[in-house]
């Protein structure tokens, strides 16, 4: 067994040697421009990139005119809404368009975009998230307006791994005539995707969360019913049907199609294994432990994730004292900023629970060694930290710690 | 974040991590912070007759800069009197610990720990001296008679 153990997949992901075997030739003998298109050097990776094309697509049912390959999720999340947005934005008249609707746990390439759009002018609903981090399409339809041009929903989440009703979000968008953008970064690879069947127009996906390189990813864009257009966001020559300029990163693309392949070669079987490995850490470490708790659904959530909050212990210290163990924490600590994780908070977690919860998430290489060498540093570390809290011993004497006037200085 | 060595010693051989009785009229109990706010930090002091603080003990929620400051407080304190504890300032531990800009809060709290501590032990101490002169009339009558 490797140590530290990395339970940490949803952050990064190693390359997979067959991934990095199907990029080689391009970082060096087929090193061409794909937009070469008088010499071999030129075709040989024209013919690359469309082969990891057709790759791509194939996993999202979706054709290869539908693919905008960027430097990855975040590049694809800012295009899709600004270019929505610019292209179909109409911020006056009768027939205005100025309205989009996203939720409260997305990723911050879609929150930080939103509130920019909102700073810039335009109407933004936040929609809230149940206890399970879910949102309720009761609450989606009825924010829905005629002014209304752009959902934009992730799939999976990154912290909670909670899953969003996607086709039924999908479907919603097609009868009230809204666009429908997905950030489906943290599931690509690991639940089933349909962008006809779950009515996705806009979807962006990252490599290096399925095992492929860094700085690639794409932008699904639909072609029919409806046909998406897009405002340039980066100009140049006209790369990518005009829609992302800029030279195409041959081998990183190259390893996208390689690691979406072989992420829905393995799907159904991995699924199963890391759910399993999942329940397996989780129901242990509970077994083991008072007073911990699940953050997210229970049920609709990605395979590989799970997400505990420990009471009265604190994450950072938590994974200190948890050395061989890479996972990350909500806690405030951990982050540049002062504020625990804005996503327990949107769950209703309480900020002390924000603050001792872990992120544990697993990945192709975890086994059931790792994860019961992780089991055991997990509750022999919130046994030691507990020993150490006053928190702990304060509830233990009976002391009600939300009746506690914390800032009167307690003598 | 990577830690001085000297904080990753204090959080994994705490100094003086415990709790002494915070009924005892020698002992001063301070807690600092918030649970919501990541920190809670309890520190206690023992003083013999003479105000000297004989032996000191924490327990903090909190991550690995705020336990480390908390343990280094007590093993400061420990020994000296409490007017000479009253002067340990964060900046001290700061020094001491090479805690980081985004940590300065930890030593800050730690601090006020030690100052809350001080505080209760002398309110009791006022409190017992209040009583005193009842219980010592009251021990002459009973000598009286």
């Amino acid at each position: 067994m490797k140590l530290p153990v990395y339970l940490d997949y949803n952050a990064t992901t190693p390359l997979d040697p067959r991934v990095l075997d199907a990029m080689l030739p391009y970082l060096t003998d087929k090193f061409g421009n794909a937009a070469s298109r008088n010499h071999v050097y030129g075709w040989e990776a024209e013919e690359a990139v469309e082969r990891a094309r057709r790759k791509v697509a194939t996993v999202i049912n979706a054709g290869t005119k539908e693919i905008v390959f960027t430097s990855g999720a975040t590049e694809s999340d800012n295009v899709a809404i600004k270019g929505v947005v610019e292209m179909y934005g109409r911020r006056d008249g009768a027939d205005r368009k100025d309205h989009i609707i996203t939720q409260v746990t997305e990723h911050k390439a879609v929150i930080d975009t939103c509130t920019y759009l909102q700073q810039q002018g335009w109407d933004v609903t936040f929609l809230p998230v149940d206890r399970t981090g879910m949102i309720d399409l009761e609450e989606l339809s009825q924010a829905i307006t005629d002014r209304t041009l752009l959902v934009t929903i992730m799939h999976g989440n990154n912290e909670i791994g909670t899953l969003q009703p996607i086709a039924g979000i999908g479907r919603l968008c097609k009868r009230r005539g809204v666009l429908f953008h997905t950030d489906a970064t943290q599931s690509f690879g690991k639940v089933p995707i349909d962008v006809e069947e779950m009515g996705i127009d806009l979807l962006s996906l990252s490599a290096h969360k399925i095992y492929g390189p860094k700085g690639i990813g794409c932008l699904y864009v639909r072609r029919r019913n409806p046909r998406v257009r897009l405002a340039i966001q980066m100009h140049g020559g006209g790369h990518e049907r005009n829609m992302r300029s800029g030279t195409l990163n041959v081998p990183g693309i190259v390893g996208l199609g390689k690691a979406a392949e072989l992420s829905v070669e393995s799907m159904e079987e991995e699924s199963r294994r890391l759910t399993a490995l999942r329940d397996r850490l989780s129901e242990s470490i509970m077994g083991q432990l008072e007073d911990v708790t699940l953050n997210g659904h229970p049920v609709h959530r990605l395979p590989n994730t799970v997400n505990l909050s420990f009471a009265y212990v604190e994450g950072e210290s938590l994974m200190m004292e948890m050395n061989d163990v890479a996972v990350s924490s909500g806690s405030a600590c951990t982050s540049a900023s002062l504020e625990p994780s804005f996503v327990l908070r949107a769950l209703g977690v309480s900020d002390d629970l924000a603050h001792g919860s872990i992120r544990f998430s697993l990945g192709r290489l975890t086994t059931t060694e790792e994860v019961d060498h992780t089991t055991g540093r997990v509750v022999s570390a919130v046994r030691r930290l507990r020993e150490m809290s006053p928190l702990y011993e304060m509830a233990k004497e009976g002391v009600d710690l939300s009746k506690v006037d914390w800032h009167a200085g307690t003598g | 974040m990577a830690y001085d060595e000297k904080v990753i010693d204090h959080f994994h051989n705490p100094r003086n991590m415990g709790s002494l009785d915070k009924e005892d009229d020698q002992v001063g109990t301070g807690i600092v912070g918030a649970p919501e706010c990541g920190d809670v930090m309890k520190l206690q002091i023992l003083c013999d007759e003479n105000d000297r603080i004989v032996d000191a003990k924490f327990k903090t929620f909190g991550c690995g800069s705020a336990i480390a400051s908390s343990s280094l407080a007590t093993e400061w304190i420990k020994g000296r009197r409490i007017d000479e504890a009253q002067e340990i300032k964060n900046v001290d531990i700061v020094r001491e610990l090479s805690l980081p800009p985004v940590k300065i809060h930890c030593s800050v709290l730690a601090e006020d720990a030690i100052k809350a501590a001080i505080a209760d032990y002398r309110r009791k101490r006022q409190r017992s001296q209040a009583d005193q002169p009842e219980a010592d009339v009251l021990r002459a009558a009973g000598g009286g008679s």
